[in-house]
């Protein structure tokens, strides 16, 4: 279990390596593997893309890397708004409702969750603490396969199955371990002098909560936040067992678009899907940049 | 004062004790309380399926894991060379991490797709035989899934490996030029092991998901083709809620947990010796 929440962050180093920038065969063979791998990496993405602008018929005739001839936007309106999802056809946009309407509460919930643990965790030290951080923490480990159906019981018999509450509820679950732990160990960092001195002046435990640990804990929150926005966006299993048929997420219509249309498969109606339901987590990791690093090396215990 | 912490011992310990109780009753469609010892047990390890399964995820976990070791920490080390470009690289090699593994899969597919991917490109250069049809043969499908989540899951070793290795002084560096040590021979003798708890991080997390691998394979084969890509967590997800057999499902979910807990055991041992010898992690 990690001790620490977050990896040193991987920034450009400014102190001097003991290496010379010429042109060196090394320094040759150093860019041209960095360059297959940069080839190797991007080629999935441009078929992707170049494959959600073409019309079929160029798809049936060229090859998966030959540019488009004739650009159309065609295949990302279908996908938006017409494609069939199982046995509904009005595109995936309803998923991507879906999955904000999951998303944002799931979000919030877990991260307020995982931050009162670990500031009650912190500061507070109940007693057995300890013991049940420790056991929470293996939950975080815990195959998702074994937990689901007991909890898919219990979720019926509060008659919550196949809600949004339910699939919110469940990602809060499934997050707070990680989240506990994230927070636990950054309010570790924060001197035990200062929670004193608020007791002192009279503070109770939720005023300290609002009114001086939230506030301080801004740099931890986004990463939080990063961490459970793409993580719960990405989520398949949970969404697909949880979530009801009214509200299931982007991810599961996706899957269901490719996988169940029948007649001639569409690539680029599918291929502009896939493009459309990872644009969120890829927007969120170009944005966030060195705080999505962060909180995958924090949270990659999710997986 | 701890309610929020007590549902969770209720929702995870509840849980894993209801599994392990519901894999020693005969349920099928309905959890049933009856004890039939460890007859789904028998029943699980005699199933070829199950034992297809499991078959699958240790080639899929030996070759995902080696590949994203090996290529994460080449992807590290070069990158760690005073590269021009180095952030639009690591932008690069980590973003198909931020993309899910249905979408992985389904690009993926698409590539691999021996009729309009790669193969059908290469032939119609002039190769005419040339063959790349893993995801459509039985006996190399694994690899195409591994090609998948490798792809996926590379970037974030890479970035575990470059923190540990900007956390490497540079006096090492200095000394070692000093001596005459080989650039390459520096990097095994003595970074590679520097790296260990870099390495055993990634380790812990790559196998975790080996264990749980499911949406990938959905997206990609569906099991198929025929039942050549089916994992450990499709076959429990199958049992569980398509073929109504749940006393099977709990049992070989039982089996999943105890394999999670086995890897993490010695990992969990090895962090806490280091934290109590003041390790700095």
């Amino acid at each position: 279990m990690p001790s620490q929440p977050v990896a040193p962050p991987a920034v450009a180093r400014t102190s001097v390596r003991p290496r010379r920038s010429a042109w060196t065969p090394a320094r040759i063979g150093i860019y041209a593997f960095l360059l297959v791998c940069a080839v190797f990496f991007l080629f999935p993405l441009y078929v992707m893309l170049i494959t959600s602008v073409k019309p079929m018929e160029e798809i049936r005739l060229g090859n998966i890397f030959s540019l488009p001839v004739k650009v159309t936007l065609e295949p990302w309106a279908m996908a938006w708004s017409s494609v069939c999802t199982g046995l509904q056809c009005e595109g995936i946009k309803g998923g991507f409702f879906n999955s904000i309407a999951i998303v944002v509460p799931s979000t919030i919930l877990s991260i307020l969750v995982g931050a009162l643990n670990g500031y009650a965790l912190s500061f507070w030290k109940p007693r057995g603490g300890t013991l049940l951080f420790g056991v929470l923490l293996m939950g975080a480990f815990v195959p998702y396969q074994v937990i689901m159906f007991p909890l898919v019981r219990a979720f019926a018999a509060m008659s919550i199955f196949g809600t949004l509450p339910g699939i919110v509820l469940i990602h809060t679950i499934f997050g707070m371990p990680v989240m506990t732990l994230l927070f636990r160990n950054y309010y570790a960092s924060i001197p035990n002098e200062l929670f004193k001195a608020a007791r002192i002046d009279g503070g109770g435990f939720w005023r300290i909560f609002l009114q001086l640990m939230l506030p301080m804990s801004l740099p931890i929150l986004v990463v939080a936040v990063i961490m459970q926005v793409t993580g719960i966006w990405n989520d398949f299993i949970l969404g697909l067992v949880f979530a009801g048929r009214d509200h299931l997420p982007m991810t599961v219509q996706l899957n269901n678009v490719i996988n169940t249309t029948t007649g001639e498969r569409l690539y680029n109606v599918n291929m502009a899907a896939t493009v459309l339901t990872s644009l969120v987590p890829l927007f969120i990791y170009l944005v966030s940049g060195r705080w999505f690093v962060r909180g995958i090396a924090a949270g990659a215990v999710k997986g | 004062m701890l309610p929020m912490l007590a549902t969770v011992l209720f929702a995870y310990l509840g849980t894993v004790f209801w599994s392990v109780r519901v894999s020693v009753s005969s349920s099928r469609t309905l959890p049933s309380s009856d004890f039939v010892g460890l007859a789904q047990y028998t029943r699980l390890f005699a199933s070829e399926r199950w034992l297809l399964s499991l078959e699958n995820v240790v080639v899929f976990g030996v070759i995902f894991i080696a590949a994203c070791l090996v290529l994460g920490f080449l992807l590290a080390v070069f990158i760690d060379q005073k590269v021009a470009g180095e952030g639009v690289l690591r932008t690069v090699f980590l973003y198909p991490y931020a993309m899910s593994f249905v979408a992985t899969g389904l690009i993926w597919q698409w590539v691999l797709n021996p009729e309009l991917g790669i193969q059908s490109t290469v032939r119609a250069l002039g190769f005419e035989t040339f063959t790349f049809d893993w995801i459509a043969t039985q006996d190399k499908v694994m690899y195409a899934i591994a090609l998948a989540a490798v792809w996926q899951a590379a970037g974030l070793v890479m970035a575990l490996m470059l923190a540990g290795l900007r956390g490497i002084d540079d006096s090492l560096w200095k000394a070692a030029r000093i001596d005459g040590i080989p650039t390459w021979r520096v990097y095994m003798s003595i970074v590679l092991p520097m790296l260990g708890p870099s390495i055993g991080t990634a380790v812990v997390l790559l196998s975790v998901s080996v264990v749980k691998v499911y949406d990938v394979v959905v997206a990609m084969t569906q099991g198929g083709p025929g039942l050549a890509s089916e994992v450990p967590g499709k076959f429990i997800m199958d049992n569980l809620f398509g073929r109504a057999n749940i006393g099977l499902a709990s049992a070989a979910s039982t089996v999943l947990l105890l394999t999670v807990l086995a890897l993490l055991a010695p990992w969990m041992y090895a962090r806490a010796r280091a934290a109590r010898n003041g390790g700095h992690r």
